[in-house]
C-alpha cells in the first residue's frame, strides 16, 4: 500500500476528510461568532449552548411533533434565532458600553443556564437523532469509507456560509450591517435603526449556531455538554482567523479542521493542542488574527 | 481596655478549641461495640450526579440505596438511618474530599457506588486512613481489592478482571487473536484495556495498538479510522456509558464491522437502550445481573422503574444488594464500629435478589456469578427493556480475580 511520510496513504486521505467534516463545523460556528463579535463586540461564550439548544430542537421536533430532518432544519434555526433576539433584547442590550467582560460573563451565564436546564430535562448521556432515510449509508470512496451525511454535512456548511457571505457583501441590509460595524454613531445619523440592526444580527448569528446544531445531531449524540465541548475550539479559530473578520473565520475553521486531521494521523495525542498551538503561534505573529487588521 | 478585648476573645477561643476537642473525643468513644456512634447510620452515595456516567448511576443509585434502607424497615439496632448524597464530578480530588469531609465531621459510617474508577481509588485511600466503609459498586478498577484495599473497603458488583472473563476471554475463544483497542484515558479504560490485553496474550494473541480519547468525547471519527488502519481482527472497546455508545455507533457508520468485529469490554442496560437493538444487536455484554433474570428481581426493577423511570443497571442492583448486606451486618455486629462490622461483612452469605450464593472475600472482593448476554434482536424483542438473551453463566470463583493472585496486604500467602 502506498505511503506518505510512513502513514498509510488510507488512513492519511481518511484523516484529511474527517479534518474537512470538523473543519465545515468550525466553520459555520466561527462564522457566527464572528459576525456577533464585529458588530456587537461581544464574546458570545453562549454559542456553543446554543448549538446544543439547536441539536435539542431537532430531537423534540421529531419526538413530540413527529417533525422530521428536512423541516427542522428551517424551523429550528429560525426559532433558535428568535430566543437569542430575546436574549438581545432582554439582557445584552443593558451592557452596551460597559467593559466587554460583562457581555462575556452574561453569556456564559446564558451558557450555564441553557446547558444545566437540559441537562435536567434530559440527563446527560447522548440522545440518538437518526440520519434522515435519503442520506442513511456510506459511499466507498476506496481510501476511507465516508458516510454520505457527512459529505452533506460538508456541502450544507459551505452553502450557509455562502449564503451568509453573500447577504453581508451584495445586499442592501449587508451593507448597512458593514456601516454599522464601522461607525455605528454616523450609519444612525443617516436614518438607519442601528439597534434593530444589532438585535437582527445577534438573532442571525445565533441562528447559524442553531444551523450547526442540527447539521450536528445525527453525527453527534445529542447532549447538553455538546456545545461547551466545541465551543472553546472555536473561540481559538475566531482569534486565528482575526475577530470580527466573516472570511478569517471560514478559512481558519476549515483549515484548523485539516491541521487537526493532520495532528491526528502523526501524533494523535496532541491533536487536541495543536489549535491552541496555532492559536498562540498566530497571536504571536500577527496578534490581530490572520486576516483581522489592527484597531486604529 | 483593648487589651483586655484582646484577652477576652482568646480565652473564648481557647474554651471553644478545649470544648470542639472534647466533643471529638467524646464522638469517638461513642463508637465503642454496643452502639450506634451519633444515634444514626448515616450511608452516604458518592456518585455522578450531573456528568456523561449520571445515568449509570447518579440518581438511581441513590434511590436503590433508599429503597434498601426503606425494605431494611428505615432502623437498625432501634436506630435510624439516613441516606445522603454528593455529586463527585467525575473528578477524582473533590471525591476524595467529599469523602474526607463525610468521615470527619459527616458521621457517615458508609459510602456506596462509587461510579468512576479514578473517584473510587481515592475514596478507598481516605477509606483505609479514617477506618470508615466504603462499597463500590459502580466502578472497575481491580486496584480498590488490590494496591488500595483495605478491611474497610469493598468491591460488589463487578470488576474489570471479570468483565475480560467475560467479553474478553469469549471473543478470544471465537478466533479473535488480534486486537486493538479503544480506550478511555482514565484508571478506568486504562485498567480494562490492561486486563483484557492479559487475557488475549495468555491466549497467544496480539494487541496491535491503542487509541486513547478523553472521557465525553463525542466524535470517533478519527479513532476509528485508526482501528481500521490497524487492521486488528477485533476492535476492543475499554470505556462506557456515552463513550461505547458512540464509538459503535461511529463504527457502524465508517464501515468497520465489515471487516472487523467489535468488541465492548463494558456495557450497560441503558448504553443498549440508548443505542436501539437495531444498532446493538448481536454485542456481547458481560453484567453481574439483569432486571428480567427472576422472579425477585423483575419485583424489584418494578418498584424502581416507578420511582426513577428506567430499567435499574447491575450497579444500581448492587447498591440496593449491598446497602442491605451492610445493614445486616451492622445488625450482626449489634454496633456500627467499622472493625466489628467489617467482620460481620465478610462472615455472612449474601442471598437476595442481586445473587443466590454470594460472599465477601478477606480482600473485599464480593464473589458471585457473572453472565455473558448478548443483545437480542429488534425482532426477538418483545417488551419495553426486553434486551439481553444469556449466553453463558461464568462461576463467580472463575469470574474474579484469584486470591493467590492478589496484591492485598491482608491476603496471608503460604
Amino acid at each position: 500500500m502506498p505511503e506518505i511520510f510512513g502513514i498509510p496513504l488510507q488512513a492519511f486521505t481518511g484523516q484529511l476528510m474527517l479534518g474537512i467534516v470538523n473543519g465545515s463545523f468550525y466553520a459555520v460556528l466561527a462564522l457566527g461568532l464572528a459576525v456577533i463579535f464585529g458588530l456587537l463586540k461581544i464574546v458570545n461564550f453562549a454559542h456553543g449552548a446554543f448549538f446544543m439548544v439547536g441539536a435539542f430542537g431537532a430531537l423534540m421536533l421529531e419526538r413530540y411533533l413527529g417533525i422530521g430532518y428536512w423541516p427542522a432544519l428551517l424551523i429550528i434555526p429560525v426559532l433558535t434565532g428568535c430566543i437569542g433576539i430575546l436574549v438581545e433584547i432582554t439582557l445584552l442590550r443593558r451592557l452596551y458600553g460597559l467593559d466587554p467582560i460583562y457581555g462575556l460573563l452574561l453569556t456564559f451565564g446564558v451558557a450555564l443556564l441553557l446547558e444545566g436546564s437540559f441537562r435536567v430535562g434530559f440527563g446527560s448521556s447522548g440522545q440518538p437523532y437518526s440520519t434522515p432515510p435519503i442520506l442513511r449509508g456510506s459511499t466507498d470512496l476506496s481510501f476511507m469509507v465516508l458516510p454520505n451525511y457527512r459529505m452533506w454535512v460538508v456541502a450544507a456548511s459551505l452553502i450557509a456560509c455562502l449564503a451568509t457571505w453573500l447577504v453581508i457583501e451584495k445586499t442592501k441590509l449587508g451593507s448597512y450591517l458593514r456601516a454599522a460595524t464601522e461607525r455605528p454613531d454616523l450609519t444612525q445619523a443617516f436614518g438607519i435603526k442601528v439597534p434593530l440592526i444589532i438585535t437582527l444580527t445577534y438573532g442571525a448569528g445565533v441562528a447559524l449556531a442553531a444551523v450547526a446544531g442540527v447539521l450536528a445531531a445525527p453525527i453527534l449524540h445529542v447532549s447538553s455538554s455538546m456545545g461547551s465541548n466545541l465551543v472553546i475550539i472555536v473561540f481559538a479559530i475566531v482569534v486565528i482567523g482575526g475577530l470580527g473578520s466573516i472570511f478569517g473565520s471560514v478559512v481558519a475553521g476549515l483549515a484548523l479542521g485539516l491541521i487537526e486531521g493532520l495532528t491526528k494521523v502523526y501524533y494523535s495525542e496532541a491533536s487536541a493542542t495543536v489549535i491552541f498551538l496555532c492559536m498562540a503561534l498566530v497571536l504571536l505573529l500577527r496578534p490581530a488574527g490572520l486576516f483581522g487588521r489592527e484597531e486604529r | 481596655m483593648f487589651a483586655g478585648k484582646l484577652k477576652q476573645v482568646f480565652v473564648i477561643a481557647a474554651v471553644g478549641f478545649f470544648c470542639a476537642s472534647t466533643m471529638a473525643a467524646l464522638a469517638q468513644t461513642s463508637a465503642q461495640p454496643g452502639a450506634i456512634s451519633g444515634d444514626v447510620v448515616r450511608i452516604g452515595v458518592l456518585t455522578d450526579m450531573s456528568g456523561v456516567y449520571t445515568d449509570l448511576a447518579g440518581k438511581g443509585s441513590v434511590e436503590a440505596v433508599k429503597m434498601a434502607v426503606e425494605d431494611f424497615g428505615g432502623k437498625v439496632l432501634g436506630k435510624p438511618i439516613e441516606v445522603i448524597f454528593a455529586d463527585h464530578q467525575n473528578k477524582a480530588d473533590i471525591g476524595a474530599n467529599k469523602a474526607r469531609e463525610w468521615f470527619d465531621t459527616g458521621g457517615v459510617d458508609m459510602i456506596n457506588d462509587l461510579n468512576n474508577s479514578g473517584v473510587a481509588l481515592a475514596v478507598a485511600a481516605i477509606a483505609k486512613e479514617k477506618k470508615r466503609h466504603i462499597i463500590v459498586n459502580g466502578s472497575s478498577n481491580v486496584g480498590i481489592t488490590n494496591q488500595m484495599c483495605s478491611p474497610y473497603a469493598v468491591h460488589y458488583a463487578y470488576d474489570a478482571y471479570s468483565l475480560a472473563q467475560g467479553t474478553g476471554q469469549t471473543t478470544v475463544e471465537q478466533g479473535g487473536d488480534t486486537w486493538f483497542f479503544l480506550t478511555v484515558d482514565f484508571a478506568f479504560g486504562l485498567g480494562l484495556e490492561q486486563q483484557v490485553s492479559d487475557i488475549v496474550r495468555a491466549a497467544k494473541g496480539r494487541v496491535v495498538g491503542a487509541a486513547r480519547h478523553p472521557l465525553g468525547t463525542t466524535d470517533y471519527s478519527s479513532y476509528i479510522l485508526q482501528a481500521q488502519a490497524s487492521k486488528a481482527k477485533i476492535v476492543g472497546i475499554a470505556s462506557t456509558g456515552s463513550d461505547a455508545t458512540n464509538a459503535i455507533k461511529a463504527a457502524k457508520e465508517f464501515g468497520l464491522t465489515k471487516n472487523q468485529r467489535l468488541a465492548a469490554l463494558l456495557l450497560w442496560i441503558n448504553d443498549v437502550h440508548a443505542l436501539g437493538l437495531s444498532t446493538a444487536e448481536g454485542l456481547l455484554l458481560t453484567n453481574a445481573w439483569y432486571w428480567d433474570m427472576s422472579d425477585e428481581s423483575r419485583a424489584f426493577s418494578k418498584r424502581y422503574f416507578d420511582r426513577v423511570g428506567s430499567m435499574p443497571n447491575m450497579s444500581q442492583a448492587g447498591d440496593y444488594s449491598s446497602t442491605l448486606h451492610y445493614l445486616r451486618a451492622v445488625q450482626a455486629a449489634g454496633t456500627d464500629d467499622p472493625d466489628a462490622v467489617s467482620a460481620k461483612i465478610r462472615e455472612l452469605p449474601i442471598s437476595d435478589m442481586f445473587t443466590k450464593k454470594g460472599y465477601i472475600r478477606v480482600d473485599g472482593r464480593m464473589i458471585h456469578d457473572m453472565y455473558l448476554w448478548e443483545i437480542k434482536s429488534p425482532a426477538e424483542s418483545k417488551y419495553p427493556w426486553d434486551y439481553l438473551k444469556l449466553v453463558k453463566t461464568i462461576p463467580g470463583e472463575q469470574a474474579f480475580m484469584p486470591l493467590d493472585k492478589s496484591t492485598c496486604y491482608l491476603v496471608k500467602k503460604p
